[in-house]
């Protein structure tokens, strides 16, 4: 009976089924979003949804130089690891009981995993963008980890633990995270790589549609670039819940929390799409700097904040 | 390791087929390879089999957007040659269109640069300030494009009265959406380190490849067929000529910018012009065109187009050329794209406001040894074959 439970938990919900559907809804609230700042009128509701689906019917191309296991295998890989991150958060966050110690470092690798699936991915395509995509994808990769690991430390150092359910009740006895000096720096170094986590604009480099045309996904055809989308779409929602459990209470919902746990991820989202609708794409050597550069300093001034007590 | 990445010859970055190959060591680019030619369309050739008066319908169709352009620099062609000088309320519609396609053309630009920054937000904002302009282009000449108003001997059709004060009217809102535009590229600090420094092509090297408008005016190299020769109403109305120091990406598109508040005030002087006119002439009968020839140049929005026309006393022109700017601007890229990273060079190509179609001229064949040979079918299919063969071996593809 446990081993069902934990499949339901894995495949429905807050699993694979769930997290889909909530990621595909904030895809369609970004593609809306985004209409609106540039004038136009932008999907209705169902739109990602309707995408998914015509993209399953459609023929699936394998390019002739391609590894075609590693290529095949990668979105449904990175898949798994997406619907694992969100698993693993969204029992904490209904059911803190079910953490347990160093959950968040493993969430924290867990969501590295889709990024180097789209590596792999890229590179086994045999498309020269393509591997120019997951190189890219790479120094991303490099560049943005150092200054969210140091960000989530800082969490973990106030509540001084590294489980989920500790970070929660210490926010529910001592104020959010955000409420602190340290972590309103350690929120905006963490907004900025969930913008570079999400592949979203100025950070979208990997993908670069006009430079790379799709980069790392460029051969992905079918129901493979179905899944990678699903997993693109999955990341819109994990990334910021876990943002949102670190340093801003994580949900609840029980009464009126309902409405406020709603209106917390909507508002980070919302700070996404607008970063993303107002900023020209970087460079990747000037993304490298910044995040190697602004962001550690910031990451470590907020982590000696914490742990001189502010 | 030097590797190859093709831009094109389809590329969501080049608005028409065109094939550019960088050779990169990482990111870097080292080299570039520029190969035009995938949509030759004869235009020359058919104009030589067109009447007088059908041609600028055709050379209209060069390029989507310097459709005012072309026949411009046509009719004067063919005016130089028949030696007459066009009625003065003509030359001032002559005028008031094709600055505001230049107007049009340089907003086009501005929004497809910030599509290729990535910057979706410019692109649709830019395009949407463009959109008044069609609708007065529809207004003056009957179409959004290809305005039909050229005709050797003054424009087909007069400008209506009742639209002035709409013409000013959007004039001014265009003016304050151009400036906000201007502005918020002036200070956005991505744009800054995304374009500054970038593709700089200075004042000796636009000497060297013969660089055009506003590309070469970025790189302090001060030209413009508009003041250097001028035509028509060009005369009689003040401009100033955009110059900028450094030639980078960033000027050229400041150059752009600057030149649209140019336009504007131009096309406010020809209005004041025209409606100081009571009525008047817009067109010479020009009855036959004797044997001779005749040069037009004229400053399309990419640069100095220019048409050669020679007449052997029949209805058609014998020979017609056409250089458009972009054939000399494109060549640029070979300087100006190695040394930047990939991440660059589609900005830099872009940078030059490419039209490919209107430079593609005629497809070359090189016979290096002098001596000729017949392809038949196989051959070709086999060279084909091997070439695509050879193209995977360089890219490490079995």
């Amino acid at each position: 009976m446990e081993l069902l439970g934990y499949i339901f938990d894995y495949v429905v919900f807050p699993g694979f089924l769930f997290t889909a559907i909530v990621g595909l809804l904030t895809t369609w609230v970004d593609r809306k979003v985004s209409a609106r700042v540039q004038w136009r009128v932008g999907p209705p509701w169902y739109q990602p949804f309707v995408d998914t689906v015509k993209l399953m019917g459609k023929e699936t191309i394998i390019p002739a130089g391609a590894a075609r296991t590693g290529f095949l295998a990668m979105p449904v890989i990175g898949l798994a690891a997406a619907t694992l991150a969100s698993t693993i958060l969204w029992k904490v966050n209904l059911n803190p009981g079910s953490s347990f110690l160093g959950d968040s470092i493993v969430v924290l690798y867990i969501m590295t995993i889709p990024a180097i699936t789209l590596i792999i991915g890229g590179s086994a395509s045999g498309n020269p963008l393509g591997i120019l995509g997951a190189s890219r994808e790479m120094k991303m990769l490099f560049a943005y980890e150092l200054p969210l690991v140091i960000v989530v430390l800082t969490s973990v150092y106030k509540a001084g633990s590294f489980s989920f359910a500790e970070i929660l009740a210490y926010q529910e006895a001592n104020g959010i995270m955000l409420g602190s000096f340290s972590g309103v720096i350690a929120f905006i170094v963490a907004i900025m790589c969930a913008q570079a986590k999400c592949a979203l604009l100025p950070f979208d480099i990997p993908e670069a549609e006009t430079e790379l045309a799709g980069g790392s996904h460029i051969e992905y055809s079918g129901t493979p670039y179905a899944v990678v989308r699903l997993i693109m779409a999955s990341m819109y929602f994990i990334v910021p819940v876990f943002i949102i459990t670190l340093f801003w209470g994580g949900f609840n919902f029980s009464g009126w929390s309902i409405l406020t746990s709603i209106l917390k991820y909507v508002a980070i989202i919302v700070i996404m799409v607008l970063i993303r609708n107002t900023n020209p794409r970087v460079r990747i050597d000037q993304m490298v700097r910044f995040f190697w550069g602004p962001m550690l300093v910031l990451s470590i001034i907020a982590m000696i904040l914490a742990v001189v007590g502010y | 390791m030097v590797k190859k990445i093709p831009i094109g010859p389809f590329h969501p970055i080049l608005e028409e087929p065109e094939f550019f190959e960088l050779h990169v060591d990482g990111e870097r680019v080292v080299d570039i390879d520029i190969t035009i030619g995938w949509s030759h369309r004869g235009i020359e050739l058919l104009s030589e089999h067109k009447t007088w008066d059908q041609v600028p319908f055709l050379v209209e169709r060069v390029c989507g957007i310097c459709s005012a352009s072309h026949p411009y620099a046509y009719v004067k062609a063919v005016e130089d040659l028949l030696q007459i000088e066009v009625p003065e309320r003509a030359q001032y519609i002559r005028v008031i269109v094709a600055e505001l396609e230049r107007l049009h053309s340089h907003l086009l630009w501005t929004g497809l640069a910030g599509h290729f920054l990535g910057y979706n937000t410019v692109f649709m904002w830019a395009w949407k300030y463009r959109e008044p302009l069609l609708d007065i282009l529809e207004a003056v000449t009957g179409n959004r494009n290809h305005y039909a108003t050229w005709r050797i001997g003054g424009v087909r059709r007069d400008l209506p009265e009742e639209e002035i004060p709409n013409i000013r009217e959007m004039l001014d809102e265009l003016e304050k959406k151009n400036d906000l535009l201007t502005k918020a590229i002036i200070d956005d600090p991505v744009i800054h380190a995304r374009t500054k420094g970038v593709g700089v092509l200075n004042q000796t090297k636009c000497r060297e490849y013969g660089a055009l408008g506003p590309t070469a005016r970025a790189g302090n190299y001060n030209i413009d067929a508009r003041r250097d020769h001028p035509i028509d109403a060009y005369r009689n109305v003040e401009f100033d000529v955009i110059v900028c120091e450094n030639g980078d990406v960033y000027d050229k598109a400041v150059v752009r910018q600057l030149e649209n508040f140019e336009a504007i005030r131009i096309i406010r002087q020809c209005l004041d012009a025209i409606e100081a006119m009571d009525g008047g002439d817009i067109l010479l009968e020009i009855e036959e065109v004797p044997p001779g020839e005749g040069l037009g140049v004229y400053e399309a929005p990419r640069g100095e187009v220019f048409h050669y026309v020679r007449s052997d006393g029949k209805n058609m022109p014998m020979r017609h050329k056409i250089r458009a700017p972009s054939f000399n601007n494109i060549l640029t890229n070979e300087y100006t794209v190695p040394g930047y990273s990939v991440a660059d060079a589609g900005l830099i190509t872009a940078a030059v406001d490419p039209c490919y179609s209107c430079t593609e001229r005629v497809g070359v064949v090189n016979a290096r040894s002098g001596e000729r040979k017949v392809l038949n079918e196989e051959d070709l299919i086999r060279m084909s074959r091997e070439k695509t063969e050879r193209i995977r071996r360089e890219l490490g593809i079995r």
